[in-house]
């Protein structure tokens, strides 16, 4: 019987032949993302640092996003301490505030790579499965003890085959595609699980796919993998990475799955996870006209160049609703460079956005855009939680930024097929 | 004799340890009192070290809260025994140093007053006389129960390699 990606992956990692769903092995992760939550990691294993030291400075990849720029004197000490940290243990890879969200961070400069095991600190890990890695979120105490041996063990997971075919419509995008299965699938419905895309995926971008696999984790997933195609290879080596760096695993065409379902994309249509669980997902036309006080457009979900693009395609000549906001927050500052030279960027300003800093910004509530109590917003991020953008009085949409931009012009909730189609 | 804690499904944590005391509590003396707080009011003053609780499906769904497992290990739970766990939960358990056990057939099987007798290593589970096996757990996790949890195992390990 074949196997499927996580079997081949896992199995490869622990040095064994083979390993079947609910096996337990240790393995040694590529990578370990950790982020502002640096300092509470190390803490944990202070004085074991000092006695034993890193396992391997090659591991852990730092990267400070969180609240960045420091918001408050307690942010800027704990940036302090995570960047004595990193110099004192020679921590390899360090990005300071600024150069953008952790996990898009990872990606773009090739820190996650096809068939490559990456772990982070932070539950969004899952979105390099977009370039065939098996990357998976894990608690701090396990972070400090892989700093400290450079290993850990995972639960073999049981696989989910979901089988795309054809192509989105105009206005349709891979953020109602995925907010259409995890409305399906409910917020626990992958529990523990690899989720595999299979199928047309050569009609999806890498920034699609990334969109995608970001959220796999918003209906349990371990994991939410791609298969490495020419797209991946393409973008992988303008990111500067060679072909010859990395092995691609997938799955066998026999492999076994706990279970299958099959997407006709040209079927879907725009769609809104409505306050406050993320697989409270209805059709936009149901909620259309509800007013929106606060539009967010950016996040590691849907911050890249080509979503800014896309926004900027409806906002060109436009203004956003008077009495509203819109916020645009890139995922790095390579991107915030791109949407500057492609002149999306200034398309988005002129039409009364507001730029922010690349990085996490208002998606987790800490700072730069909370939310009063009674206050709406429509998001491109990946989590409507009560309370997760300040106030638990407020309400958050999130929908694709083709939504959002088309929602912003009307200051509520509206069809983006209809701003496309003028 | 211990006792068999018996729970339906999807025991989330917040019924397993109440989030409003998510930033007060972190150390186990802090925790115990509150335990299971909304669940079952016993629990907290009668739970004795070597009892056992028993669940339903998607146990520990919910935050990433480490105090319930910690919770739980503090108390003597010998193993939480259900259907099956939420991601989460499983991992902080055996970072924790709790036992886990899935086992949805003996779950089933299990009537009020039945004792339950467990065989980790071997993964075997006894219900009021009748066995059940699971998946035996791997040396390495058994190792990290040992050693209460894995920043003591890896400490440990560490030391032994020098
Ligand atoms: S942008 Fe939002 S979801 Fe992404 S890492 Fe930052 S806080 Fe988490």
């Amino acid at each position: 019987m074949g196997k499927t990606f996580a079997e081949k992956l896992l199995a490869l990692k622990a040095g064994k032949n083979d390993v079947r769903p609910g096996e337990i092995v240790t393995v040694r992760p590529d990578h370990l993302l950790s982020h502002d939550n640096t300092a509470a990691i190390v803490e944990k294993i202070a004085g074991d640092l000092a006695e034993f030291g890193v396992a391997n400075p090659d591991l852990h990849v730092v990267v400070l996003d969180h609240v960045a720029p420091a918001s408050t004197e307690k942010d800027a000490e704990n940036h302090k301490a995570i960047r004595q940290y990193v110099a004192r243990y020679g921590v390899k890879h360090f990005f300071d505030v600024g150069t953008g969200v952790c996990h898009q961070i990872m990606v773009e400069k090739g820190l996650a790579r096809p068939g490559m095991l990456v772990v982070g600190s932070d539950s969004h890990t899952c979105m390099y499965g977009a370039v065939g890695a098996f990357a998976t979120g894990i608690d701090r105490t396990e972070a400090s003890a892989l700093i400290l041996t450079g290993e850990t063990w995972l639960r073999v997971p049981e696989s989910i085959r979901i089988e795309l075919r054809g192509v989105l419509s105009p206005g349709v995008t891979a953020k109602d595609l995925i907010l259409t299965v995890i409305g399906q699938m409910g917020s626990d419905g992958a529990n523990y699980q690899c989720v595999e895309f299979h199928g047309d995926i050569a009609n999806l971008t890498i920034d699609d796919r990334l969109t995608m696999a970001n959220m796999g984790i918003e209906m349990g997933a371990k994991a939410a993998v791609f298969e490495v195609d020419a797209r991946t290879i393409g973008y992988l080596k303008a990111a500067g990475v060679p072909r010859d760096s990395y092995q691609p695993i997938w799955a066998d065409a026999d492999a076994s799955y706990s279970q299958s379902r099959t997407y006709e994309l040209a079927k879907l249509s725009p769609v809104v996870a409505k306050p406050h669980k993320v697989d409270n997902v209805v059709p936009v036309e149901e909620v259309a006209g509800t007013p929106i006080d606060q539009f967010v457009l950016g996040t590691c979900t849907n911050g890249r160049a080509s979503d800014f693009e896309l926004a900027a395609s409806i906002l060109r000549g436009k203004r956003i609703a008077a009495g509203t906001r819109l916020l645009l927050l890139p995922a790095s500052r390579e991107i915030l460079t791109q949407t500057m030279a492609s002149g999306a960027m200034a398309t988005l300003l002129e039409a009364g956005g507001m730029l922010l800093p690349p990085g996490c910004g208002p998606c987790l509530g800490a700072h730069l855009g909370v939310l009063a109590g009674g206050e709406r917003c429509l998001s491109t991020s990946n989590r409507n939680f009560k309370g997760r953008m300040g106030c638990a009085k407020a309400e958050i949409f999130l929908a694709s930024p083709a939504t959002v931009a088309a929602s912003a012009i009307h200051g509520s909730i509206c069809d983006p097929r209809k701003e496309i189609a003028r | 004799m211990s006792k068999v804690w018996k729970y339906g499904d999807d025991v989330n944590t917040d019924m397993l340890f109440p989030g409003k005391y998510t930033y007060s509590c972190s150390k186990a003396e802090q925790i115990l009192p509150h335990l299971l707080e909304d669940l079952d009011p016993q629990f907290a003053s009668e739970v004795r070290p070597g009892d056992v609780v028993m669940a339903g499906k998607n146990f520990g769904c919910g935050s990433s809260r480490e105090q319930p497992a910690l919770g739980l290990r503090a108390a003597g739970i010998e193993a939480v025994v259900a259907k099956s766990f939420a991601r989460i939960f499983f991992r902080a358990a055996i970072n924790q140093g709790l036992l886990l056990v899935e086992c949805p057939e003996a779950v089933d099987a299990f009537r009020a007053g039945d004792t339950v007798g467990l065989d980790p290593a071997a993964g075997t589970i006894t219900v009021g006389g009748k066995g059940f096996s699971f998946p035996s757990l791997p040396e390495e996790i058994l190792a990290i129960r040992r050693a209460g949890g894995l920043l003591p195992y890896a400490r440990a390990k560490l030391r032994s390699r020098r």
